[in-house]
Parts: C-alpha cells; structure tokens; sequence
C-alpha cells in the first residue's frame, strides 16, 4: 500500500460520513432506553476498564514513543468507523463496524478502551449517537467486550497455530458479533420485565443476524487489511504487544 | 498482483454498497438502532428520549457529521503520515540501488 492510500482512505471515511444525517445507526444504546439503575451500573462496571487504560497508556508511552500516535490514529479510526453507516443490500438496513477488534490487536485491548470511550463520549455529546446516560453499557458493549474478545480471539488463534491473517480476521469478525451480542445482552436484562429475560435476549440477537453476519464478515477482513499494513510497513509496532504476550 | 486483488475487491464492496438501493428497492435502510433497538425498547415501553444535547436539528446533524468526518479525517492522516513517513524515492525505485 503506498502512501496515497492512506490519504485515499480517510477521504473515503470522510465521504461516507458525510452521507450520513440521520440520528443513530446501530449498536449505541439512545438515551432513555435503559432504566437508571441499569444506567448506572453498567457505568460503575466500566469505570475500572477505563481506568486500566488510562493507566496503561501513561506507563507504555514512556517505553514506546510512537505509542501515543499509534493511539491517536487509531482512536481516530475508531470514532470515524463506529458511526460510518454502511447499508446491508441482504437485510436491507444500515449498520456500522466498531473497530474495536482492529483496535485491540493493534495497540492492546485496555488502551482501546480509552479510544472507544472517547469516541462514544463525543458521538453522545454531538452527533446524537448513542447517549451520556447510556455511556456505560456502550463502552462496555464496544470498548470492552469488543476489545477484549478481539484480542483474545487473536491470542488464541495464534497459540493454535492460525496464520496471522486468519487470526487478525477472526478478531475482527468475532468482535464485531460479540458487541453486538453484548448490546441484546444489556438490552434484554434492562427491558425483559415480567417476560423471559432469555427469550428477549435471543428476539434481540436474532433480529441482528441479518445486519451483522456480513458486516461481521467485512470488519474481519478490515481488520487483517490494517494487520498486514502495519506488520509490512513498521512490524516494531506491534513487537510491544508480543513482547507483553509472551510475558 | 495482490494490490490489484485488494483494490478489485475493494471497489467491488464499494459497487454493491452503491447500487444496493436498486437491487433492493423495497428496503428502508434503516438503521439497526431504529430496526431493533428502538423497536425493543419501545414494545417495553422504554422509548428513547431527545438527546440531552440535541443536535438533531435541521442541517444541524449533517453540519456536525461533516465537521467529525473532517477533524477525524485530519487526524488520521496527520497520525498516519508521522508513524508511516513517505518512503524516499530511493528506496521505492530499485534502479536507484
């Protein structure tokens, strides 16, 4: 890939941002949905995620000095592909990838917290994306559950032997389908009421399927895309995170 | 060989995306939020309410979507450019070795 398809990229983001005008489009919880109580302690549970980032970002950059660019450009991804519509010819509706798969495999799955707090934070404040009430339970759908089950699939993958472009698109594909079952998750136990919390967590996933199966499909191979590009250009970037699995 | 491989298929997604509106000319494309989420919630009698900032707002929302595309772009770029700095000519042209 050469420098130009870098440039190429973003204008593509930008462009595809810009078609968009309408209010939410896929997994960010709106506002009010969910009862204050599940607001709130679905806030509480992702505080610490956001801590350990936070954390990790001040400790890692004084080892790495491209860290903090690293993060700045793939934050920077994250926030532009989480609320970029992408339309689904076979289910005939709009939905995003999350990014957070790439994210995690790329600078590690607690600095990836921190992106994709930041991007939901000023999606909620800006963009009508999502909400400040519901912050919790979008960080913890897309940030956490996306970036640790991204990462650990690649983890996994590789310790069984997965060329790194399966692995790398696994990440990406699994992530994508774990976040969006971690949206049925936090929906179901907030709105089940007297019904089967089981039945409306699976009325809810299922009604995901035909949205998210190809969607899922294509943030894998995004995800092995930015894998190969950097592993090709600057392999040193990710030598970090090797270094810290091996520890 | 592999390049023109990605960009073929890259262009091919691209082509589908861009002429799915007539291959599904029923759909509404809306998005999952307004198809499942907002559904769910609102069978529960939990509908979502006005965003406490809201922006949505004639081209209100649209201004603010370009403005994010933009400033993220840049960003992006910014940071691409500093961490993958453009190759000199010398080492991209083999008949400069």
């Amino acid at each position: 890939m050469k420098n130009g398809s870098g440039i190429g990229v973003t204008v593509f983001l930008v462009g595809m941002l810009g078609l968009t005008s309408d209010t939410a489009h896929a997994m960010h919880i709106a506002e009010g949905i969910l009862p204050p109580q599940w607001a709130a302690l679905w806030f509480v549970l992702a505080l610490p995620f956001v801590g350990w980032g936070l954390r990790e970002l001040r400790v890692r950059s004084k080892e790495e000095p491209h860290l903090k660019a690293m993060v700045g450009l793939v934050g920077a991804a994250v926030f532009l592909i989480s609320c970029m519509p992408i339309p689904v010819p076979t289910a005939g509706t709009c939905s995003h990838p999350c990014g957070t798969g790439m994210a995690a495999i790329l600078i590690g799955p607690a600095l990836t917290v921190v992106v994709a707090s930041i991007a939901l934070v000023l999606q909620a404040l800006f963009l009508a994306h999502g909400g400040l009430t519901t912050l919790g339970a979008d960080i913890l759908s897309m940030g956490v559950l996306g970036a640790f089950s991204g990462y650990g699939v690649f983890v996994l993958a590789r310790r069984l032997g997965a060329p790194w472009v399966v692995a790398a698109f696994m990440a990406g594909l699994l992530s994508d389908w774990v976040v969006y079952g971690g949206t049925a998750f936090f929906l179901a136990t907030a709105l089940h009421g007297d019904g089967s919390f089981g039945t409306m967590f699976l009325s809810i996933l299922i009604a995901f399927v035909p949205t998210q199966i190809p969607l899922g499909i294509l943030e894998g191979v995004m995800c092995a895309g930015a894998y190969r590009f950097v592993q090709t250009r600057r392999p040193e970037f990710l030598m970090m995170l090797t270094k810290e699995r091996a520890a | 060989m592999k390049r023109s491989l990605f960009v073929g298929l890259a262009l091919l997604v691209l082509a589908g995306i861009l002429v799915s509106g007539w291959l599904v000319p029923e759909a509404e494309w809306a998005g999952v939020d307004e198809a499942v989420v907002e559904k769910f919630a609102k069978d529960a009698g939990r509908p979502p309410s006005k965003p406490l900032i809201n922006t949505d707002q004639g081209d209100l929302l649209l201004f603010l979507f370009l403005l994010a595309g933009a400033l993220g772009g840049f960003v992006a770029g910014y940071q691409f450019r500093q961490l993958f700095p453009p190759r000199s000519s010398s080492e991209s042209d083999p008949s400069h070795v």
